[in-house]
């Protein structure tokens, strides 16, 4: 059993609060750098990283990299602008790859 | 012919007869570990969707609320009091077996365990607003850990069961018709060796048999002439 770290990571505003949760926040300004961060945190001990969905919309061949391995679990959440609906369609997309058909 | 070139040969026919149960077991093997995934995969896909569901909700909330504390509040004075925070979350991750796939446990830690101990600021100089915005998203975090955890989990099922399928399709609709249908043409093959070789002993039985009546015909044909010859002879004195 090891220890790991958790991180949030998105545009400045959304993030903040997570601050006083007591998580690792990075807040990027621009997609680029997020995906530059990410990156950097999928090879430092980060086992859970949440990431906005305004940031994932633009990245996403990057967390397509990290969904099989075991970490770090890229966790979209929705940004202060409000849900996207990417992290539910994301949920149906593993139901469509297992089951080959999207039955739920 | 078979689709693959195989050598008809009674060797081989054991060597493909023994691969054709293994395969047969192994896609049973296989079918069965499918059919368990799916049925583990679904429970934890449907508790996904719910939480999140709620994650969503909760975290638009927390959004909210610190709209409404950063309106009250100079940005600087929200960033100031957020700064540096009191509390720090670490997480141990175990690993449970589902099914041979490997999926994470978190088993996070905090600092500190007081429930009050979540705002990392002084009262004095900060708005009610924004305690609630704290609030709110600590209230929301525990499902965010959960959420994490079975994401991982549903991500990872996902890709096993894919896997598993596809092997289990590849030995149910190409490999095992491929061997029986290998198995076939030997056995097939074998049996026509075996009639060609019955039907040329039967032809050179026949062939040496008529050459035997010959030899035996000739010969009686050449009795018959010595002693016909004789005979004839004789007659002839008489």
């Amino acid at each position: 059993m090891s220890s790991y770290r958790i991180a949030a990571l998105g545009d400045r505003d959304s993030v903040l609060g997570f601050k006083a949760l007591g998580l690792d926040v990075f807040p990027a300004e621009t997609a680029e750098e997020a995906r530059r961060t990410l990156h950097a945190l999928a090879k430092e001990n980060y086992a859970v990283i949440y990431l906005t969905e305004g940031y994932a919309a633009e990245m996403e061949g990057e967390i397509a990299r990290y969904k099989d391995d075991l970490t770090p679990a890229i966790i979209l959440i929705p940004g202060k602008d409000g849900s996207l609906g990417i992290g539910m369609a994301n949920v149906k997309r593993a139901v469509e790859r297992a089951v080959g058909a999207d039955i739920l | 012919m078979p689709a693959i070139n195989v050598n008809p040969t009674r060797q081989e026919l054991t060597r493909l007869k023994a691969r054709l149960k293994t395969s047969v077991r192994g896609h049973k093997l296989l079918k069965d570990k499918r059919d368990e995934l799916m049925k583990q995969f679904m429970d934890v896909v449907r508790e996904n969707r719910a939480l999140r569901k709620k994650v969503e909700e909760g975290l638009m909330r927390a959004h909210g609320a610190f709209t409404v504390a950063s309106a009250v509040m100079s940005s600087e004075m929200l960033e100031q009091a957020l700064l540096y925070p009191k509390q720090s979350v670490e997480l141990d991750m175990t690993f449970q077996n589902v099914m041979s796939v490997n999926v994470p446990v978190y088993r996070f830690k905090t600092r500190s365990d007081a429930a009050g101990e979540v705002y990392p600021y002084g009262f004095a100089t900060t708005s009610g607003e924004l305690d609630d915005a704290v609030d709110a998203l600590s209230s929301v975090f525990q499902d965010m850990l959960r959420l994490a955890e079975i994401e991982k989990t549903s991500q990872l099922l996902a890709e096993e069961i894919e896997k598993t399928r596809r092997r289990v399709n590849a030995l149910e609709y190409v490999k095992i018709p491929q061997m029986e249908e290998a198995i076939q043409y030997i056995t097939m093959k074998l049996d026509e060796n075996e009639r060609s070789a019955t039907i040329r002993l039967m032809k050179v039985k026949d062939m040496l048999l008529a050459q035997a009546i010959e030899e035996k015909r000739q010969a009686d044909a050449r009795a018959i002439e010595a002693f016909g010859g004789g005979l004839g002879e004789s007659s002839g004195q008489i």
